[in-house]
């Protein structure tokens, strides 16, 4: 491995986002597909061979600067690449998808006038990303970081002349800068108590660190190790979309499908999973950081999970099985099984990025309507998509084989191993949490493919199969959400090929535990899962869906009426934007009105800018008579005054 | 006659002019005499003392206050003049241009 190869797989997708982006009328459509296409298939493949290298034991972890972008004082600000498994790992998920998604992009935006601009943000994505996950320092992980936010930003907002989208886009803005606000001030302690920014050089002083304290306030004293975990988690909440700062996720699926494929499933919204899992030597350190993020991590995944089963917006249903899924690698952090969230992060961006593509590929059939109430019994119109969409969602489901269910499997059995504080609680929501992505995804699958055909028959006589180019993808992504479980749970959680990245406590490494007391091998792994509480959940979730929404479609309707105060707290999504609009937007616009009215109309301008020039009106009004022009005058009052003097002096 | 009496001449004096150029509000020629009798106060106080300490360069002064007054006068008709040339009056009342 050498820094050129690194330069390469990082700036190639900034060059082809370069090339579409400002050359996009002359080399024209084809033009610039070709160019972000190349570019990405040149990233993607290099990263490939890097992962290649490093399962074989050719390679082995790397870490060097390229370029110093300032020196202040002590601290040197540097542009580096820190490779080791975990980076190839996500280098290869994030250029695989990237090139899956660039590809269906092809067919996905075909009409769209803003085709070249299309193609130069998500190649633009691609490289933030690989700058996020290869950096070898905190300030260019923050650089990833925000550029990826940008990015998304961008996306969202594709359509800008659509309301709703502009209001997604600034909301995911807004809440990313609470939770980089957290961020920033993590690095910011980071920087304070290590004084460098470079990733090995604090990991290498920590075990100085342990019982340091830092007081923020007067009189409080927090561990200092809990303190930056805490932040540093904050930014990874933001990032990665856990409660309360989930907000913006759901929303972004106004943005066209692809990138909710790439960017708001399958890469940026896992930033945030991997930079804890990067940071893993800094959180193994804080027990009360890892409660905390477990149960964030366990809050997410069981209640994001429920909203899912009452939404009728096709992509809408898989943001929330995002947010339930997320919160499920989360948990996994939370109870130290790192090498497990990689795990579930790796298998979800296949079968995810598979189910959102699917569903971009109805949504191209069904002429850009997403509601699944208008839905049902495509499956004899789109085959291919039919049988891909199946694959992901028993994938998403954790039906054992799948690749989901090695991931999501290990995780609950990793809680289930944990014995940190509130693993009993995380245990229980991620275990019925299987039960309600098997109601929601199902449910999915039922309204959309299965029953009664409810499109309007315009939609109907032009229902079919999506070009090669969308399809094509979805059976690439088919694959390895069916057989990546199979292939590299051995190896990634129990033969130590991530042990070079990731450091866990002896005390806390429950995967250890499960490898050595359970796990034998991946088959035997499936035979056990298809005893466990896990399955039976699943299926059971399975049944219900099939039998409400294929035999008797009437007990939704009921329940909806029965459970109605349940059913409107779901719809409401548990009254987290009311909340956010009326009383955090609310209240800062209140401030805002009152700081205006009071701070700057009437202090600022009335007092201090209106009301020095009034002071010096009045004073210049008061003195005015005393200038009045006659000598006399003035004479007198130098008389009176050399009196005064003399007399002062004389007696 | 004592020193007490020329000195309280020389006051009295002084204080008249004062007020000749403070209360005279009608004619600029009369604030040009009581600078002169300001003056002619300053010398009465200087003869005084040189007779009373003995000394003459107190008269010498005198010779020469005479002198710049002379010319002061002078002057200050002549200004007078192009003043009343200009203006067609001498009220004090209006030269009030020292003003902003």
């Amino acid at each position: 491995m050498n820094m050129n190869t690194l330069l390469i797989i990082a700036l190639s997708p900034l060059a082809g986002a370069i090339i579409a982006g400002f050359l996009g009328k002359k080399i024209g459509r084809v033009g610039a597909h070709i160019v972000t296409i190349a570019s990405v298939a040149l990233s993607c493949a290099l990263s490939i061979q890097l992962l290649l290298g490093f399962i074989n034991g050719e390679m082995s972890a790397f870490n060097e600067n390229a370029y110093t972008w300032m020196v202040t004082g002590d601290i040197a600000f540097n542009v580096g690449f820190m490779i080791d498994s975990l980076t190839v790992v996500m280098m290869s998920v994030v250029t695989f998808v990237s090139l899956m998604v660039h590809i269906y992009t092809i067919g996905y935006m075909h009409d769209d006038p803003g085709y070249q601009r299309f193609f130069a943000y998500i190649s633009l994505f691609t490289f933030a990303m690989l700058m996020l996950v290869m950096s070898n320092n905190f300030l260019q992980l923050f650089f990833g970081w925000e550029a990826v936010g940008l990015v998304s930003y961008l996306l969202i907002g594709f359509w800008f002349k659509k309301e709703t989208a502009i209001f997604a886009n600034m909301k995911a803005f807004l809440v990313n800068r609470v939770g980089d606000f957290g961020f920033l001030i993590g690095i910011a302690a980071v920087m304070m108590s290590f004084g460098t920014l470079d990733y090995a050089e604090v990991f290498a002083q920590l075990p100085q660190f342990a019982d340091k304290t830092i007081s923020i306030f007067p009189g409080v004293e927090w561990s200092l190790m809990t303190f930056i975990a805490i932040a540093l988690f904050i930014g990874a909440m933001g990032k990665s979309a856990q409660a309360p700062l989930h907000v913006w996720l759901p929303d972004s699926m106004e943005g066209p499908t692809p990138i909710s494929a790439l960017i708001h499933a399958a890469t940026m919204v896992t930033a945030g999973i991997f930079m804890v899992s990067r940071m893993s030597p800094i959180f193994e350190m804080s027990d009360t950081a890892l409660s905390f993020v477990m149960l964030i991590g366990a809050f997410t995944a069981f209640f994001m999970g429920l909203i899912g089963i009452v939404q009728n917006d096709i992509k809408r249903v898989i943001a929330y099985s995002t947010l339930s899924q997320l919160g499920y690698m989360t948990v996994a952090l939370g109870v130290s099984a790192y090498s497990a969230a990689i795990f579930h992060l790796m298998t979800h961006a296949f079968f995810k990025a598979l189910l959102f593509l699917g569903a971009g590929s109805v949504i191209i059939a069904m002429h850009h309507k997403q509601d699944m109430s208008e839905m049902g019994g495509l499956k004899k119109y789109m085959p291919i998509t039919f049988i891909t969409m199946w694959i992901g969602t028993l994938a998403l489901t954790g039906m054992p084989g799948f690749s989901g269910f090695f991931s999501k499997d290990i995780i609950i059995e990793a809680t289930h191993a944990s014995t940190r504080w509130g693993s009993g609680v995380a245990y229980i929501a991620v275990l019925l949490g299987v039960f309600i992505t098997a109601l929601y995804s199902f449910r999915l699958i039922y309204l959309t493919f299965h029953g009664k055909e409810k499109m309007d028959t315009h939609t109907k006589e032009h229902l079919k199969e999506s070009p090669w180019v969308v399809t094509l993808p979805l059976v690439l992504l088919a694959i390895p959400s069916v057989l990546i479980g199979w292939l590299t749970i051995e190896p990634m959680l129990f033969g130590g090929f991530l042990s070079d990245a990731i450091h866990v406590n002896k005390a806390n490494d429950v995967i250890a535990h499960i490898g050595e007391y359970e796990f034998e091998s991946a088959g035997s792994f499936v035979l056990h899962g298809l005893l466990g509480k896990a399955f039976f959940l699943a299926l059971a979730g399975f049944v219900l869906a099939t039998y409400v929404y294929i035999k008797k479609i009437s007990i939704a309707e009921n329940a909806k009426k029965t459970f109605k105060p349940i059913y409107n707290i779901l719809q409401n999504k548990y009254g987290f934007d009311n909340f956010n609009q009326k009383y955090i937007a609310g209240g800062l616009v209140a401030l805002g009105n009152m700081l205006w009215k009071w701070s700057d109309s009437k202090l600022i301008d009335g007092l201090i800018v209106n009301g020095s020039a009034k002071v010096v009106n009045a004073f210049s009004k008061a003195i005015r008579g005393l200038q009045s022009g006659y000598i006399y005058h003035y004479a007198l009052v130098m008389a009176i005054a050399v009196i005064f003097l003399i007399g002062r002096y004389v007696l | 006659m004592s020193l007490i009496h020329y000195l309280v001449l020389a006051g009295v004096l002084f204080v008249i002019s004062i007020a000749g150029i403070f209360i005279n509000r009608r004619n600029v020629l009369i604030l040009l005499m009581s600078i002169e009798l300001m003056l002619l106060s300053v010398n009465i106080n200087f003869i005084a003392f040189s007779s009373y300490l003995n000394d003459i360069q107190g008269q010498v002064f005198v010779f020469f206050i005479l002198t710049v007054a002379a010319a002061e006068a002078a002057i200050g008709l002549a200004i007078l003049v192009v003043i009343f040339r200009q203006r067609r009056s001498l009220e004090v009342d209006n030269f009030n241009e020292l003003k902003g």
